[in-house]
């Protein structure tokens, strides 16, 4: 076994041994470039400092406007041959650079330098034989600025706007010379054609990532998928998929809009948005754990086709009933978390959430990034001062240190947990996900196991800028939780008072929807939303497939449009070759399959009901429910809504907002207004 | 308009001397700065991404964005310290929106992909060294690049992680327990 020590010395001497030498051609021009920006941003340096950060971004961005406007032909070529200059270098010095880590022959097309690569492999035949002579002015001239500076280049550089003149002085003696002259004329077309473009590209990126306001707004990353397909029902009548109870993605949409701007249409996940209001479906009756209402009515957006409405309703057990609830709170507190909507929002959350258990509930508090560990063993409820003192001590700060928050809030869930008891995990975040575990399949695979041995996770969302939408929701559907957004006191008052026992009381697993249309009554169908949650076919059976879950009281919708066969409203024209669907009688719609688990249980139990004509009574609720997956297709752009508006919208949901006890549906209103001012600007 | 003092006047000025100046206006004091700079930024992005290609794109960044951030350099700490901590700064936007795009594919992870079979003994130890930073999880990598690859002090390493000292000593500790588990690995092999 070899010393520890040895193994230290090991990594040093192998690490300073493959890294390589800069290149000398992006050297030079990355040092072009950061000198050009350093003159760039001091003609608007004045205006900057005077004001907000927000202009200094504008005035930078002037700037590089300006700098690539002026880049003229005869720029551009006195720059080409410079660069073709250093190429040749390259070209030289590449032997002794190969060692170890010579760059691969192909760049990905992402640098600059792909024209730099380019031009050297043009170059080459040309020039093989003036490398000698060429080779030793150039490498002088280059070396020099590393560390020591000649007294020419020092007087050339010392004016940051003649950098062309001093790439003019590099360049003039050694490459004006014939051989290489004559080649550069072609190049100077491809330098003058393609790197403007590329450098635009690089400098756009480079606004977004380094200067601009909200430079965490790029981190932001949401999951979703194109929009469900129309299915022909001949060709493809099975449509399976899994339930989804999030409602993050109409928070997020909401945060959106409120602040002045329409959303991302990746963000809007149509179904979260249905399934964010509370419908009153009819319950379960008996043993079951949730009814499914199947409702057909005419589709709002579309007179040729017919909305196939699935409503499912889960039960409310008795609050007095529900067992000990064993909460481990996993909370971010690196430094992005130190903003009013982030930490503060949160420990306000968390004190509304505190109003809602029974004594006999217990709560620990773990936090990663920052200050670490345990800050609160598991303290029973009814000890709320502790917990509140706890929570009001958290702070935000240091840079991330994610040292295992997650394992340990695993553990101290699994400690406080009796047999049979809900554990239950809530991370609660602004996107930061360093929580321990750093590859996302062992994150995903720990998670199940987890969820398998009865510790569930639930993700709340907390803050814009780096919101990591797409894992939030990847963990939540592993762990058996929610994933939800919170915004405002408002939403944590709905997500963690109003629908708390729907968010931790899981009372029917792995619940799968599967619709097999009739070919000889439906044209066309498909499903609205649920992108993120289609499943296969065969999947339906397989109970190791995993799915939503229902929580205690929770409602979930699915929206169908389907297009009757005959309809003026059929998109495809029928085939010539392909038999005529057959007429079988049935004037049944559909066939609507469920299957769910019970919790604790591996076996699936299986709902089956067939969807009529004309089915079901339309109530405000389902109104209200089309209305906002209309909506939420405007904000995707989605092309099946046709000539249908937002005005539209507004209406069919100001008329279906029933009693609203909440306010929920009226804030919708308010949402669909703002967004159809900002959509018309 | 700032009086120019001739770089070759300023060989033996401080970094934070040059970078007071840089961010006060002067373009040759800046010059002179990234000069000065650039072979030791690159070296450093390339052991913390463990692939040229991403070591140049991240060089570039930070090139192409030194002058704005400079303005919030106020001589508080060390230049050398400012710029590893923008490098990492930069290394880890860059990591976290390749992560969201392509499930954390970051360089060392992708030598695999990158690398050229050139002679057999070099690309062991490369194999070695790609394998050994892989295992470790991207803080320990950045300490590593700091601590071995920068040879930095762990006071000054972790003035430029903004974590403790003792956070450093305890990551360190936490990078030789990874390679005596690899090193056992390859004795059972």
């Amino acid at each position: 076994m070899t010393d520890k020590f040895d193994d230290l010395d090991a990594l040093k001497a192998a690490l300073r041994a493959a890294t390589p030498a800069p290149d000398p051609a992006k050297k030079a021009a990355n040092l072009r470039m950061a000198k050009e920006n350093f003159a760039r941003a001091q003609e608007s340096t004045d205006a900057a400092r005077l004001t907000s950060d927000h202009p200094e971004t504008k005035g930078f961005m002037r700037g590089v406007m300006s700098m690539l406007k002026s880049i003229s032909m005869k720029g551009a070529l006195t720059a080409t041959t410079s660069l073709a200059a250093i190429g040749l270098i390259v070209l030289v010095l590449a032997p002794e650079n190969k060692g170890l880590l010579t760059p691969p022959a192909t760049f990905e097309p992402v640098v600059s330098t792909d024209q730099d690569t380019s031009q050297r492999a043009q170059a080459e035949p040309v020039v093989e034989q003036e490398i000698a002579a060429v080779e030793e002015d150039v490498s002088k001239e280059l070396q020099a600025p590393s560390s020591t500076s000649t007294p020419s280049q020092t007087q050339s550089l010392s004016d940051s706007t003649s950098n062309s003149a001093a790439l003019d002085i590099f360049v003039e003696e050694p490459f004006m010379s014939e051989p290489v002259a004559r080649e550069s004329a072609p190049m100077g077309g491809l330098f003058a054609a393609a790197p403007l473009a590329t450098r635009e590209r690089r400098v756009e990126g480079f606004v977004a990532d380094a200067i601009a306001p909200q430079p965490e707004e790029n981190t932001e990353a949401f999951s979703n998928e194109e929009t469900s397909p129309l299915q022909i029902t001949s060709e493809n009548p099975v449509s399976t998929f899994s339930i989804d109870v999030d409602t993050a993605s109409y928070s997020v949409v909401r945060s959106s809009l409120m602040n002045g701007y329409l959303p991302d249409p990746d963000s809007v996940r149509v179904e979260e948005m249905v399934n964010y209001f509370p419908y009153a479906y009819a319950g379960p009756e008996g043993d079951v754990p949730f009814n499914q209402t199947v409702t057909v009515l005419p589709t709002p957006w579309n007179e040729g086709t017919k909305l196939v409405h699935i409503g499912i309703q889960g039960q409310l057990p008795e609050a007095e009933e529900r067992p000990p609830l064993n909460l481990v709170f996993l909370i971010d507190t690196s430094g992005s978390m130190n903003q009013p909507d982030k930490l503060p929002l949160l420990i306000q959350s968390f004190r509304l959430m505190l109003t809602e258990l029974r004594p006999e509930d217990q709560v620990a508090i773990v936090t990663y990034a920052g200050s670490a560990g345990q800050v609160l063993e598991p303290t029973p409820a009814s000890e709320r001062a502790t917990i509140m003192e706890a929570l009001n001590n958290l702070s935000a700060g240091g840079s991330t240190a994610g040292q295992a928050g997650l394992q340990q809030a695993y553990a101290v869930a699994e400690g406080m947990s009796k047999d049979g008891e809900i554990g239950r995990v809530i991370l609660a975040t602004d996107g930061d996900f360093n929580v321990g575990i750093y590859d996302p399949d062992e994150l995903k695979t720990y998670i199940e196991g987890k969820r398998d041995s009865g510790t569930y996770l639930s993700v709340l969302g907390f803050g814009r800028g780096n919101l990591d939408d797409a894992t939030m929701q990847a963990l939540a559907q592993n762990g058996n939780g929610q994933a939800a957004y919170i915004d405002t006191l408002s939403e944590a008052q709905k997500v963690m008072v109003d629908q708390l026992s729907g968010a931790l009381f899981p009372i029917a697993n792995d619940v799968k929807i599967q619709v097999e249309f009739n070919p000889a009554q439906i044209a066309e169908y498909r499903l609205i939303g649920y992108e993120t949650r289609a499943l296969r076919r065969e999947d339906f059976n397989n109970d190791a497939v995993d799915a939503g879950e229902i929580g205690a009281g929770h409602s979930v919708t699915a929206i169908y449009e389907v297009t009757p066969v005959g309809s003026d409203a059929v998109l495809t024209d029928a085939l010539r070759y392909a038999p005529e669907p057959e007429t079988n009688g049935s004037a049944e719609l559909g066939f609507l399959k469920l299957r769910y688990k019970t919790p604790g249980e591996d076996v699936s139990h299986l709902i089956e009901t067939p969807i009529q004509q004309d089915l079901g009574i339309v109530s405000e609720d389902i109104l209200f429910a089309s209305a906002i997956a209309g909506f939420g297709q405007l904000l995707r752009n989605s092309t099946y809504i046709g000539d249908w508006t937002y005005t539209d919208a507004i209406a069919l949901a100001s008329d279906a907002r029933g009693d609203d006890s909440f306010g929920y549906r009226s804030e919708a209103v308010t949402l669909m207004r703002l967004a159809e001012t900002l959509s018309s600007k | 308009m700032p009086c120019v003092i001739p770089n070759v006047m300023r060989m033996k000025t401080s970094d934070e001397a040059l970078a007071i100046a840089a961010a006060g206006g002067d373009s040759s004091a800046f010059s002179l700065l990234v000069e000065r700079h650039y072979d030791r930024l690159f070296g450093f992005a390339f052991r913390l991404t463990g692939s040229r290609v991403d070591a140049e794109d991240l060089t570039q960044d930070i090139c192409a964005a030194l002058p704005a951030k400079l303005n919030g350099f106020r001589g508080a700490a060390r230049f050398t310290t400012w710029l590893y901590r923008v490098t990492v700064n930069a290394a880890h936007d860059r990591r976290r929106r390749m992560a969201s795009h392509a499930r954390a594919a970051d360089g060392w992870g992708n030598w695999e992909v990158n690398r050229r079979a050139e002679n057999r003994e070099t690309q062991q130890d490369i194999d070695w060294l790609t394998q050994t930073m892989t295992t470790l999880p991207p803080d320990l990598r950045d300490t590593v690049a700091l601590i071995l690859g920068e040879e930095l002090s762990q006071s000054d390493a972790a003035d430029v992680l903004g974590i403790s000292e003792g956070t450093v000593a305890w990551r360190m500790s936490e990078v030789k327990k990874y390679l005596r588990r690899i090193h056992e690995k390859e004795a059972q092999s």
